[in-house]
């Protein structure tokens, strides 16, 4: 039965076409030289913009931790003529989703809109980037409900456990910084620091546009210029150096009075442009990737009942890159759980994957790429992985032979190269049993 | 991550789609005439009784599949609080003809992407595959309707999975704590009473009896609706449906009765301290009708009055709480109308630091007493009907949203005429009708408050 249906399988994804054909991407430059790649879909009255300018929280400067966060809880709360409410009003009225994230590298902003409302969704885009406002009564409002968000965060064993694993992979560089930044950091940030962030990081040269929707490239290319063509032409320069997180390893237990342990672990990955990029991340699907059928999945939930999620995932940043794991379990079997961990990530870096397993995690990653066009906002974000990433407008269409093309001897060699059990950082906040830290947990503040 | 939990009607937890949240809580039942459309779906219902619903997406080459059994938590045997999440765990655990984890391992193989939820009135499960795969997952879905295998081999350590789920969402997190037990208190005798994943001493004693006892009686092809959505007519599908649906016999499924709540005199004060809280806050929990239940008359007014009240930055909670008083970080309130039984209209608050919660939770209530006296404006009902419709373009967007709501609406007494009258149905609400079902449901002994605080210091 189940060869029978892996054979059925293989036999129809020959047969499959391409798995991007019903995606047409476009390059849209405006007359001004704003560029956006644009995929056109008139089938439903929506239009969803992502916009991101490199260039994130890493920035923020020491003792500033926390800025471009506030900043994107900010621009949208009061621009140009309109103050906070008479902002927010447009937007609900008009029913037009507008907000603003930080990464570490990334500001991001995300525009959805009916097609009867477009312009007005873009001119709001515009104020927001250009004449935010920083009134003091929403500053004074956001700013509690980020130091709100940071106390709640200061008992949060899944916060907790992120933010020391980043801690102690970069105890010297701005990636170990927590994005929100800390009470102290964020109580002290100004009105004058606010607008110089913004004076200096939105600019058209750090800047990448992905539209998907109800939106010719004509309309697109002059709402661009309308847009974005305020904006300075070139962002202050970046002082960020890249890094190499640490290898120390070793085990730092925060201890907290929880019935069950949050565990994380991680050491360096591979770099997004890395060659051999493509190849770690089928491997990473076959160790502790997404699905039901990976192996950690089956060693520590199937088989034992260990935990209801474990996980591995690789995390490319824009200057150092890393492979990240995380599970849950109760207290008395955190160790079970370690052991069983490392003792995969050993396995997996001596022998790689079987060549079974590299085919199946071929089709399923290859098979499964279409699924991503789900909706407007999935595929524009898309857009702009594709263009920070600097994979080409043609990487729809390519992607999938990326993965194709991973051997054996490749999977074994970047598995030899990516895991290396001594050198995994391991942070556990709970109360472990037979857990010994050989690290102790740095202080963090809240 | 896996096998996820829906909880509760309010809270729609589940990552099925964000931009349909606000829809998916929204979606209706009544009668009246027809105008605008939703999703413009395709029905219909096979011979043994399975109802089928397809919404053609041509956006890509992909259709998600979701089968949806009409039944739920609320409907396990006392003493069998989990036992519908745990059956929902097992399906994946083998047939007749498939080994334990083999049902994930062919989704895989054909590069598609699969869970399941279990809810208090429904359990599903779905797959998302590219178009040309659709017949496979038809297939082995229609093989695990009647044909699961169960063995303690596989059984036991699944039920250290669920108690390892409940630890991660509930007993790791005071906030989750507080709401089961204002979910307990609110109900005093429905099974909504019950947390979805079941109290931790019931779940111990699940096991492959309870599950199969379950399976045997609420599943089978007229207590489910089938809805796939995505790059597929209802031409195209009707006859994968009857051949792999189509030949599983119709069996007797009993009637859905659960117990009905009595007259409730008393509000309900719930307070939790844990010195894992950090940062306070208030939630107000009032009965409320369904589309369903008794008083489902309200049920669309109830939704506008949500909107008012609480949807988003521009409304009441919002602009008293958080900007003109300053008092709070968060406000807002929530409420759904798709349960089979009673529902429940929410409120919640946050003080900002250095705030107390007493003052946060008294303007709170001024609000909710405000509008049942004093009621809402002509205006404020136009701008939020006028958003509420909006939501139903957006969630025209999603592959997903169209099978959610569907599922919700049919697994909950609602039905597809229903879901597609729903902005219509919301352009006809009036403020009188708003003020009505403000009066007839913010009733304090039909309440509870639940307050989240820290351990005081020693």
């Amino acid at each position: 039965m189940m060869l029978r249906s892996a054979f059925i399988a293989l036999f129809l994804l020959l047969a499959a076409a391409s798995p991007a054909a019903a995606i047409e991407v476009q390059r849209v430059v405006s007359p001004g030289g704003i560029e956006a790649w644009l995929v056109e879909d008139h089938s439903n009255p929506i239009i969803s913009l992502d916009m991101t300018f490199r260039g994130g929280a890493a920035l923020d400067p020491v003792g500033k931790e926390g800025l471009a966060n506030l900043v994107s809880g900010l621009i949208d709360e009061g621009a140009g003529d309109l103050d906070s409410q008479a902002f927010q009003g447009r937007l609900q009225d008009l029913s037009i989703g507008l907000s603003f994230s930080t990464g570490l590298d990334t500001f991001s902003g995300d525009l959805k809109t009916l097609t009867e409302n477009r312009d007005t969704a873009f001119e709001l885009l515009r104020l927001a980037l250009n004449e935010a406002r920083f009134d003091e009564e929403p500053i004074a409002r956001i700013r509690s409900q980020i130091l709100a968000g940071l106390a709640r965060d200061s008992e949060n064993p899944r916060v907790i456990v992120r933010r020391t694993l980043n801690k102690m992979l970069f105890p010297e560089h701005a990636y170990g910084r927590p994005v929100s930044g800390t009470t102290e950091s964020v109580t002290g940030l100004t009105v004058k620091d606010l607008r110089r962030f913004t004076a200096e990081r939105f600019a058209r040269d750090v800047l990448v546009v992905g539209v998907v929707g109800d939106i010719t490239a004509k309309d697109l290319a002059r709402l661009l210029d309308e847009t974005f063509l305020g904006l300075p032409a070139t962002a202050a320069p970046v002082d960020l150096t890249d890094t190499t997180p640490s290898g120390k390893g070793g085990v730092v237990v925060v201890e907290k009075d929880l019935p069950q342990s949050v565990v994380v672990f991680g050491h360096e990955g591979i770099e997004r442009a890395d060659p051999d990029y493509y190849t770690a991340y089928v491997v990473n699907y076959i160790l502790g990737g997404g699905g039901f059928s990976s192996r950690l999945y089956k060693e520590i939930r199937e088989k034992r009942g260990l935990a209801y999620s474990v996980y591995t995932y690789l995390n490319p940043l824009d200057r150092a890159a890393l492979v990240v794991g995380g599970v849950a379990t109760q207290n008395e079997r955190v160790s079970e759980s370690l052991d069983l961990i490392r003792a995969e990530w050993r396995r997996m870096a001596e022998d790689g994957p079987s060549e079974e397993e590299l085919r199946d995690a071929k089709i399923y990653l290859t098979g499964s790429f279409p699924l991503r066009f789900s909706s407007s906002g999935r595929i524009s974000g898309m857009l702009i992985g594709m263009q920070l990433n600097y994979l080409g407008i043609d990487y729809l269409d390519r992607r999938n032979a990326l993965i194709e093309a991973v051997t054996l001897d490749d999977a074994r060699r970047v598995a030899r190269r990516l895991y290396d059990a001594d050198k995994l950082t391991v942070i556990v906040v709970g109360r472990p049993e037979g857990v010994t830290a050989t690290r102790p947990a740095p202080e963090l503040k809240s | 991550m896996h096998r996820r939990l829906g909880f509760a009607r309010a809270v729609s937890r589940a990552g099925l789609v964000l931009a349909a949240a606000a829809f998916m809580s929204l979606w209706a039942a009544g009668a009246s005439r027809v105008e605008a459309r939703v999703f413009d779906p395709e029905t219909f219902t096979l011979d043994n009784g399975l109802q089928v619903v397809v919404v053609t997406n041509r956006r890509a080459p992909i259709v998600t599949h979701m089968l949806w059994y009409k039944v739920g938590a609320a409907d396990e045997a006392a003493g069998e609080s989990g036992n519908a999440h745990f059956l929902e765990h097992l399906m994946f655990k083998g047939t007749d003809t498939l080994g334990p984890g083999e049902f994930s391992r062919i989704i895989a193989l054909n590069g598609g992407q699969e869970n399941a939820f279990t809810s208090y009135d429904y359990t599903g499960y779905y797959q998302t595959v590219a178009r040309d795969r659709l017949e496979i997952v038809m297939k082995h879905e229609a093989d695990r309707m009647t044909h699961l295998r169960l063995t303690d081999e596989v059984v036991l350590p699944e039920r250290e999975v669920i108690l390892e789920e409940r630890r991660s969402r509930i007993d790791n997190d005071p906030g989750p704590q507080l709401r089961e037990m204002m979910q307990a208190t609110l109900y005093l005798n429905h099974p909504y009473r019950i947390p979805i994943i079941g109290w931790e001493h019931e779940i111990d004693e699940l096991n492959t009896e309870t599950v199969l006892a379950f399976y045997r009686r609420w599943y089978a092809p007229n207590n489910a609706v089938l809805i796939v959505a995505g790059d597929v007519t209802a031409a195209e599908l009707r006859p994968l449906a009857e051949t792999y649906y189509g030949k599983i016999p119709t069996r007797p499924v009993p009637e859905r009765k659960r117990a009905a709540e009595p007259r409730q005199h008393a509000p309900r004060i719930v307070t939790l301290r844990s010195p894992r809280v950090r940062q306070p806050s208030v939630s107000i929990a009032y009965l409320a009708p369904s589309y369903n239940s008794e008083g489902s008359e309200h049920a669309y007014a109830l939704q506008v009055l949500g909107e008012i009240l609480g949807g988003g930055t521009t409304s009441r909670l919002y602009r008293s709480l958080v900007v003109e008083q300053a008092l709070a970080t968060g406000a807002g309130s929530s409420y759904s109308s798709s349960a089979y039984d009673l529902s429940s209209f929410d409120f919640h608050a946050s003080p900002r630091p250095g705030i107390e919660l007493e003052p946060v939770e008294a303007a709170l209530r001024e609000q909710i007493e405000d509008v049942r006296k004093d009621g809402v404006t002509e205006d404020e009902v136009a701008a939020a009907k006028r958003r509420l419709r909006a939501s139903a373009v957006y969630a025209r967007d999603s592959l997903r949203t169209a099978p959610n709501v569907f599922g919700r609406a049919l697994t909950t007494g609602s039905t597809v005429e229903d879901v597609e009258s729903w902005p219509d149905r919301i352009a006809a609400v009036t403020a009188e009708q708003v003020n009505a079902a403000a009066r007839a449901v913010l009733l304090e002994n039909r309440s509870v408050t639940g307050r989240l605080l820290p351990e005081p210091a020693d």
